[in-house]
């Protein structure tokens, strides 16, 4: 009697939530998939079934073949650049007694903070073709007037691999910076008595010992990227000059297809679902304890 | 005791959690506008709903579109909630997508998001041509007495070509190419009235390290290439061309629209497409107040949104149509037109029909006069003030006043844009060479014929 009534108290606590979550998570994403099958404009009560040709239409579109490259592009070369710094400052905070650690720590975290309309004023700034920061310091070092147009084709997704890596290195440094502090020191010291220099007890201590953490944010940060890109992509170039997968998908919405839209939505949810799974698959290592 | 606790604590949330969910307002199918909202007659008297986007002329004169509501229920006894927003889009979106609508919406087509742009295509409008001879609340005459000639008839106004109004023409606003008068007036240069005159212009300014041309973003390429099709052609092409006739851009005509912005790219400022997007157009119009471009199209709002920039000496706003394609030809001047219209899935379609004809009332135009708003009805270029009695002469010097807009066609997935994307975002490539003359045009016409096969 007891523990029935003990876990009609935990449905009834647990229920609230997983109604919400039902109806505005659950809910919705069922929805796109059975929408992605339908044609309607976005205001239009009426909808026609059209079965699978949203998505044979999108195969054949160019502009999202070439949204869902730079949407790949994107999650490629920022992925790297941004967890090779992010890990190798870590360490470097860490590991090395420098003055001023907790203010490059500040430093390198404020970019988090920043809404994405801030950081695309600031590289408004920086990206500025005449007097702009990055060209007048190319100028000053080669000492005639470099005019590199920044946000046009080709240099246009080079801004954005910029902006986007300055906004994420902070975030996770100080994840990095928080599972390397937890390694014992007892380790290094011993590692350093058998003559391990700094780098390989990088390699061989630290690296192994945060693998965990590593993995888990690897995952976090391919799906959160998808949707960043999108936001640096709207806040800071030209309509048409980059788009990817979802700004493709919203592009289509205010082009009066709503159906196609949430097919592209319905491609880019599988996609970016299957790339977790991926990834998480190929970090897998055995679980090393401290 | 415990039990009964915790039931009717959940029995709260759960109930607070229906209520959150009933408060949207329930989606009704348009089809059942006919019925009479019998709990609004219940309530009191029912409320117009008026969503307006808060432009520049807001900004002019905060408080513009509440004393016109508020003008308006002194007239008429109804009451006006009014929603107004910079990104009206967003706002009154998502609750029409779950059937609510409001009565009237000022929104113009043209805009980025394509919103009025979807409520023609979807066929989700109402028909107001009744509106045009209804009489002006407060008034003797008809809308129709007042409005000017030629602003109800065209694609912006009727765009299924049938007849039918289904959106009221609101404001107006010549667009030019504006130009600082200062340093025409210190370099002596005439303005050019020809194209010829306008490359030879180009020479002379490269000559002093002024480039001759630049544009806010490729948006600002509609009302352009909408005056230069009108001065190139005429009304006969400018209303083939908008419609999409087969064959129509290999017309002379036609292949002069495209020498005239291929050449025109040529001249423009360098660093222009890299600032042709939405957080840096304003740092294009600075080249202007900068004197290191001569021209760039706009709207009259562009020296109130430059008002607190910094400027060259003297620096002096001037406005000119585009220049005649012949000498002694006109020149033409595109006349940006925002709409008013009412959702067919409004409650209160009658009173957003009366609504709509006040707008035309002295009343009304001098309130939105005060923010610089002009509306094409007879008389007002009389009562204008400032910079404007200059914009709004352009039709008075020789220019022809171009109205219209390029006819709406079903979007068909994978196949074929916006017209802005298909045929001005391209521009920008052309600029900076990464597409050449041929490729921009042999895609516009590709597109334009997708066009013409989807159309309403």
């Amino acid at each position: 009697m007891r523990s029935k009534r003990r876990s009609r108290f935990l449905v009834l606590c647990v229920a609230p939530a997983a109604i919400l979550f039902f109806l505005f998570m659950i809910v919705p994403t069922l929805n796109v998939f059975r929408m992605s099958l339908f044609e309607r404009g976005a205001y239009s009560p009426t909808e026609t079934f059209v079965g699978m040709s949203n998505f044979r239409a999108l195969i054949r579109d160019a502009k999202f073949i070439a949204s869902m490259q730079n949407t790949i592009l994107l999650i490629v070369t920022v992925t790297v650049i941004t967890f090779f710094f992010a890990i190798v400052f870590a360490a470097i905070l860490t590991r090395e007694k420098i003055r001023g650690q907790n203010f490059f720590r500040i430093v390198f975290y404020i970019p988090n903070i920043l809404s994405v309309v801030v950081i695309a004023g600031i590289f408004s700034a920086v990206y500025k073709p005449e007097n702009g920061m990055l060209n007048s310091i190319f100028s000053l070092l080669s000492g005639h007037d470099v005019m590199i147009l920044w946000k046009v084709q080709p240099m246009v997704i080079v801004s954005i691999i910029i902006a986007m890596v300055w906004q994420a290195i902070g975030y996770y440094m100080v994840m990095y910076m928080a599972s390397m502090a937890a390694v014992p020191i007892s380790l290094y010291e011993s590692a350093g008595l058998d003559g391990a220099g700094r780098l390989t007890q990088f390699f061989q201590i630290t690296l192994p010992l945060i693998w965990t953490n590593i993995r888990t944010t690897l995952t976090f940060f391919i799906i959160s990227n998808i949707n960043m890109a999108f936001l640096f992509v709207k806040a800071m170039v030209a309509k048409g000059a980059s788009d990817v997968a979802l700004s493709f998908m919203y592009n289509q919405k205010d082009a009066g297809l709503y159906g196609y839209s949430m097919a592209a939505g319905v491609v880019i949810f599988l996609f970016s679902f299957l790339l977790s799974a991926l990834v998480n698959q190929v970090t897998k290592r055995e679980v090393l304890e401290m | 005791m415990k039990r009964f606790l915790s039931l009717t604590l959940t029995a709260l949330l759960l109930l607070s959690l229906l209520t959150a969910c009933g408060g949207a307002p329930q989606a009704d199918t348009p089809d059942n506008e006919d019925t009479p909202d019998t709990e609004d007659s219940q309530d009191g008297p029912a409320v117009l709903k008026v969503a307006a986007l808060s432009s520049g002329y807001e900004t002019n004169y905060p408080g513009m579109w509440q004393e016109v509501c508020d003008a308006y229920t002194a007239e008429t006894g109804m009451e006006v909630t009014l929603t107004l927003e910079k990104n009206l889009e967003d706002v009154i979106g998502p609750s029409m997508q779950g059937g609510d609508y409001p009565d009237v919406v000022l929104l113009a087509t043209g805009r980025e998001k394509g919103l009025t742009e979807q409520f023609i295509k979807d066929k989700l409008m109402a028909d107001i041509t009744d509106v045009l001879s209804m009489t002006i609340p407060g008034e003797t005459g008809t809308v129709s007495d007042k409005l000017i000639p030629g602003f109800v008839g065209t694609n912006a106004t009727n765009p299924y070509n049938d007849g039918k109004t289904y959106m009221a023409p609101m404001f107006y606003s010549p667009c030019g190419l504006f130009y600082n008068a200062a340093l025409f007036e210190e370099m002596q240069w005439p303005l050019p009235t020809t194209w010829d005159e306008m490359w030879s212009l180009g020479e002379q300014a490269k000559a002093e390290g002024i480039a001759l041309f630049t544009y806010p973003t490729t948006g600002y390429f509609d009302a352009f290439f909408y005056a230069l099709m009108y001065s190139v052609g005429g009304p006969e092409f400018f209303n083939k061309a908008t419609s999409y006739a087969e064959g129509i851009w290999d017309t002379p005509e036609g292949q002069q629209c495209f020498d005239i912005v291929a050449k025109l790219a040529e001249y423009t400022a360098e660093v222009t497409p890299a600032q042709a997007n939405e957080s840096d157009f304003s740092q294009n119009q600075q080249l202007i107040l900068d004197n290191k471009a001569l021209f760039c199209p706009n709207g009259t709002w562009l020296p109130g949104e430059m008002a607190d920039a910094p400027r060259a000496d003297n620096f002096q706003w001037g406005m000119t149509a585009l220049p005649a394609v012949t000498s002694g030809g006109d020149g033409a001047s595109y006349a940006f037109l925002e709409q008013i219209w009412v959702p067919s899935g409004a409650k209160n379609v009658d009173a957003a029909k009366e609504f709509v004809a006040f707008m035309y009332s002295d009343t009304a135009a001098d309130i939105f006069l005060k923010g610089g708003a002009v509306q094409p009805i007879n008389g007002i270029v009389d009562k204008l003030e400032g910079d404007n009695v200059l914009f709004y002469s352009i039709y008075e010097n020789g220019a022809s006043a171009v109205v219209g807009i390029f006819s709406s066609y079903n979007a068909v997935a994978g196949t074929v844009g916006t017209n802005r994307e298909e045929f001005f975002d391209p521009v920008n490539d052309l600029v900076s060479g990464n597409t050449t003359k041929d490729q921009w045009v042999a895609r516009f016409k590709e597109a334009s014929d997708l066009m013409r096969e989807n159309l309403l």
